[in-house]
């Protein structure tokens, strides 16, 4: 019966309800769980009440929930042979934000389409995931030893990472640059190149830290010191982890997290959600939240480990180190371990550019777990 | 197995292992932010629930109302009088300077204060008022009430400031109040509050602590602009008491009436030490303290030669005169040098050695005995006691009267004087003679007591207590200690010898050929007598060559003048009231100071009526609060 089944979705495609059935309802339900949490912490950040943050955010998911399921019926071999096309977009979205992009904050990273606004620099890391896994694919080992093979890959990573630390946005075009390195990393790249671009990096460093702007090197001076500008640059910082560290074992409780509801903490919905979970509900409550998104990073590896094709298993391991960069940023941010920079914690903070692209990557994964015994070529080597 | 299938296995070989290598990472770094979130949320929890505490909590100081300070009536002579104040709200109102045009309309502001308002607001946050203007009167309030709706942002406010009533009468024995500076910083956090005064002179100082309550706090919720959010809880501070103090007011004012410039009156309760009145010329406005002084007002103040900012009773120093007499009969008695009916020959002058000592009156008094001696102020007679005792047993009974000695009147800086003794002189790297002991004999020489000293000698002979002249009545509504003549100990000079002296004073005033017989009160308080001692101070030495011109003191220039005396007490036969008077450059005793102490004797019994009677029985009702006249 399994076998049969698995042969269809080989051979002839399978119907939507086959797929639905291979959809892991349990990952659905730890994304749910996550919604749910962000719900509650922007419950609070609003104030005690839905608006204006939790219920938009629950609308938000719901749609996403359907982006995320529609994608994950769309076949595999579908969206691996559409991954260059993607990349090409993907591209050309971040050159049209440089050119007529909306400016918040003082970076062009917006764009705007009527009700919705798409941040491309999100979408572009899952595009270029994509093309980089079919680039990949099916590629040989001594292939892959091959410098030569290499170069259009990492002008594929170059172009849209430049793009977006043009915009300027230097942690989303660090994020990029590694999640690219992580699939370069599973691709089978040699170690040794590896060691040649990080000991490159550490040398040219000091140069490009010349070339950063004034408030991104505020942002490094303030998180080697940051009380040296308490009211300042700094005062994030400061007041995020007083908030985090007055939350102790259990927490404040909830709505009772008075950084967060005295406007000490700033960004409270977007980028210090999390600061206002672990304020309200102690070690406890954070220790928990990051249980549950480990679990979403730890699905994101099993779907690698079990898919049958190399695209399914880069796609997977890009994208799931795509959200545990997320994570891992965010709350290394607000806990103060890392310079701050402005990353969201998607699925939990309040923003629609950042809980649709999850959920598209999300939908992603769950296409390649739901067709991972299709039958790939490679684009340009259909065997 | 193929070619390519092996590759492909090959691949996936190497892919699994590095996913699990990329994996593991992951894992580990999530596993250092548990890490970290365990090290702020837990190993440093403490010290970051105590940080957001600080952020939360606002703790404000209330300042309670200062205590007043009551004259023996119960009138207000430093009370606390309401400051009306406009203040602005600048988030309250669309536009500020529409807001502060309009306001100028209805109570004119100048362009400096308009340009001071400006930049309040422009400092401060939207939400912390501004003072526009303050001491606003009733006129200019009610206008501003009226046009309130076209006032947006404008709050009426009531703060207080200190007023003293009778300006200038009681200044300087209320003091006044400033606000505190560096060194008067002990702790009281009330002392940090904007707008406190403490008390820098007279009452105001020696009370500060009682009238100055405690502070109350009130701690308020803030967010992170500083809006308050809600009040946490609240300590009321403890209101400053009212201080009740001995002086009546309307005899003051009555009496500084009476009185030319450099004059001093000292009216005590004899009977336990109350001072009732306490006057001088010229004095100063406490008031202007409240806004500050001047330089210009300083100035004045200090050029003036006549020193309105001193308080002459308490600080102003004199030579005793033949007031001092009274010492020496005393002092006499007690070492036994002379009997009361050991009679002394005065033909106008004693020799000693080379030098001649004169008598006031220069025919002599011939024979004088000790009553005699007092009331015609023989000098010759004083001259021969001094000999006879010694300037260590004059300046013993000195001290025991309260001269030269610090007294424990409420008002700081007051003057101990000098009463000279041997040791003293010879600390000047000059030896004490004979003649010096003769002409302090009879009150001239390097004496230098305050006008308070000698009303609390005269208490001291009137009772035969050890009375010590002081101000307060009441702390708070509860007596002090001290208000009845029990209170204060025996002098422990035998009472016949006291009576002589008294009888002598008695004389001076009452009987012919007394020095102030023209002084006796008037008839009609009803034959109440008084009785007193006169004296004359000289300011400069009367040479030889003078003398043998005939000369006359009016004759001198003012400032050389001698300084006329007076004390006294009345009624003679159960003494209420104790009198000093000193009229700098008076020239006579009997003739510019008992004139002045009889009237002030006549008015203090027409005023004072109730003191005839012992005074109230509250002291019993209440136990006394605890010392804190000190």
């Amino acid at each position: 019966m399994r076998f049969e089944r698995r042969l269809l979705v080989r051979e002839r495609g399978a119907g939507v309800l086959e797929k639905l059935w291979q959809i892991p309802w349990i990952f659905v339900l730890l994304l749910c769980a996550l919604a749910a949490v962000g719900y509650v912490a922007l419950y609070s950040a609003g104030g005690g009440s839905p608006d204006p943050y939790a219920g938009r955010h629950a609308i938000r998911f719901g749609f996403g929930l359907v982006v995320m399921l529609s994608i994950a019926l769309v076949d595999i071999r579908l969206v691996a042979r559409l991954s260059w096309l993607g990349y090409a977009v993907g591209v050309g979205l971040l050159v049209l934000v440089a050119l007529h992009g909306n400016v918040g904050k003082g970076a062009q990273r917006w764009i705007d389409l009527g009700p919705l606004q798409i941040q491309p620099s999100e979408l572009m890391k899952i595009l270029l995931v994509l093309a980089l896994a079919s680039w990949f694919h099916r590629a040989s080992w001594e292939r892959i030893g091959n410098p030569l093979f290499l170069i259009p890959p990492l002008v594929a990573v170059l172009i849209p990472a430049a793009l977006i630390f043009k915009q300027p946005n230097l942690g989303n075009a660090l994020i990029t640059l590694m999640v690219a390195g992580a699939v370069f990393f599973a691709a089978g790249v040699r170690l040794w190149k590896f060691a040649l671009v990080l000991g490159g990096v550490a040398l040219a460093a000091p140069i490009a830290y010349e070339q950063l702007h004034d408030y991104q090197r505020a942002r490094i001076t303030t998180f080697l010191d940051p009380e040296s500008d308490p009211l300042g640059a700094g005062y994030n910082i400061i007041q995020s982890k007083i908030a985090l560290g007055s939350g102790g074992l259990w927490g404040k409780g909830f709505l009772q997290g008075t950084q967060g509801h005295l406007n000490f903490l700033p960004e409270k919905q977007t980028d210090f959600i999390y600061t206002m979970i672990a304020e309200e509900f102690g070690l406890v409550g954070a220790l928990a939240v990051l249980a549950l998104l480990a679990g979403v990073i730890l699905f994101a590896f099993l779907v690698a480990l079990r898919s049958g094709h190399q695209f399914g298993r880069l796609v997977a391991v890009g994208l799931g180190t795509n959200y545990f960069l997320y994570v891992f940023v965010n709350v290394a941010m607000v806990t103060g371990a890392i310079p701050v920079g402005g990353v969201p914690l998607p699925l939990i903070s309040h923003g629609g550019s950042a809980m649709l692209t999850a959920m598209v990557g999300f939908g992603l994964l769950l296409s390649v777990h739901v067709h991972r015994d299709a039958e790939l070529g490679a684009p340009r080597d259909p065997g | 197995m193929s070619r390519r299938q092996r590759e492909e296995q090959r691949v996936r070989g190497i892919f699994t292992r590095r996913a699990l290598v990329l994996g593991a990472g992951q894992l580990g770094l999530l596993g250092f932010l548990a890490h970290r979130l365990h090290t702020l949320q837990i190993d440093q929890g403490e010290r970051y629930a105590t940080l957001a505490e600080e952020n939360r909590v606002s703790a404000r100081l209330l300042a309670p109302p200062r205590g007043r300070v009551l004259d023996r009536e119960g009138r207000v002579v430093a009370g606390n009088q309401l400051n009306w104040r406009v203040l602005l709200v600048a988030e309250q109102t669309a536009d500020v300077g529409a807001t502060l045009e309009t306001f100028s309309k209805l109570v004119s502001l100048t362009e400096q204060e308009r340009a001071r308002i400006e930049r309040d607001v422009r400092r401060r946050r939207r939400f912390v008022p501004v003072i526009v203007r303050e001491f606003l009167s009733w006129e200019e309030m009610a206008r501003i009430e009226l046009n309130a709706p076209d006032l947006p942002g404008i709050l009426i406010d009531v703060g207080t400031t200190r007023i003293y009533p009778e300006g200038e009468h009681l200044a300087h024995v209320v003091g006044y109040v400033a606000p505190p500076a560096e060194r008067d910083m002990d702790g009281d956090p009330l002392l940090e509050l904007p707008g406190i005064r403490v008390g820098r002179a007279g009452v105001e100082r020696h009370h500060d602590l009682a009238l100055r309550g405690r502070a109350g706090a009130v701690r308020l919720e803030v967010n992170a602009v500083g809006r308050v959010i809600r009040e946490l809880d609240r300590r009321e501070g403890v209101q400053g008491q009212d201080v009740q103090i001995s002086i009546d007011a309307e005899l003051q004012k009555s009496l500084r009436g009476r009185i030319e410039e450099g004059t001093s009156v000292v009216l005590m309760d004899a009977r336990n030490g109350e001072v009732l009145a306490m006057a001088t010329q010229p004095s100063f406005d406490p008031n202007i303290f409240n806004s500050g002084v001047s330089a210009q007002q300083w100035r004045q103040w200090t050029a003036n030669r006549a020193t309105p900012l001193i308080n002459k009773p308490t600080n102003g120093l004199y030579a005793p005169g033949s007031t001092f007499k009274m010492v020496m009969m005393l002092a006499a008695l007690e070492a036994r040098v002379v009997t009361p009916g050991e009679r002394i020959f005065c033909p106008g002058y004693m020799d000693l050695g080379d030098a001649r000592f004169h008598c006031w009156h220069r025919p002599g008094h011939g024979h004088v005995d000790l009553r005699q001696s007092l009331k015609v102020s023989c000098d010759v007679y004083y001259y021969e006691v001094a000999k006879r005792l010694g300037m260590d047993r004059i300046a013993a009974m000195s001290r025991r009267l309260g001269l030269g000695v610090p007294l424990e009147i409420e008002l700081p800086g007051t003057r101990a004087g000098l009463v000279p003794s041997r040791e003293w002189r010879q600390a000047q790297g000059r030896p004490w003679a004979l003649g010096d002991t003769v002409v302090h004999g009879i009150g001239q020489g390097f004496y230098q007591l305050t006008p308070l000293s000698l009303a609390t000698m005269t208490a001291r002979l009137a009772t035969g207590r050890a009375v010590q002249p002081h101000l307060t009545r009441a702390i708070g509504g509860r007596p002090v200690r001290g208000t009845r003549p029990e209170d204060w100990p025996s002098l422990g000079i035998p009472e016949p010898h006291l009576r002589l002296v008294r009888e002598a004073m008695w004389a001076v005033v009452n009987e012919q050929g007394g020095t102030a017989r023209l002084s006796r009160l008037p008839a009609e308080l009803g034959g109440i007598q008084m009785a007193g001692k006169t004296g004359t101070t000289q300011v400069r030495r009367i040479s030889r060559e003078q003398r043998e011109r005939g000369f006359r003191v009016d004759q001198l220039p003012r400032e050389w003048r001698p300084h006329a005396l007076f004390v006294a007490y009345a009624p003679h036969e159960n003494p209420v009231f104790a009198v000093s008077v000193v009229v700098e450059h008076g020239t006579s005793g009997s003739a510019a100071a008992a004139p002045l102490a009889r009237d002030v004797l006549a008015e203090a019994f027409q005023r004072l009526r109730p003191l005839h009677v012992p005074p109230a029985r509250v002291a019993e009702a209440a136990p006394p609060a605890r010392e804190l006249r000190r």
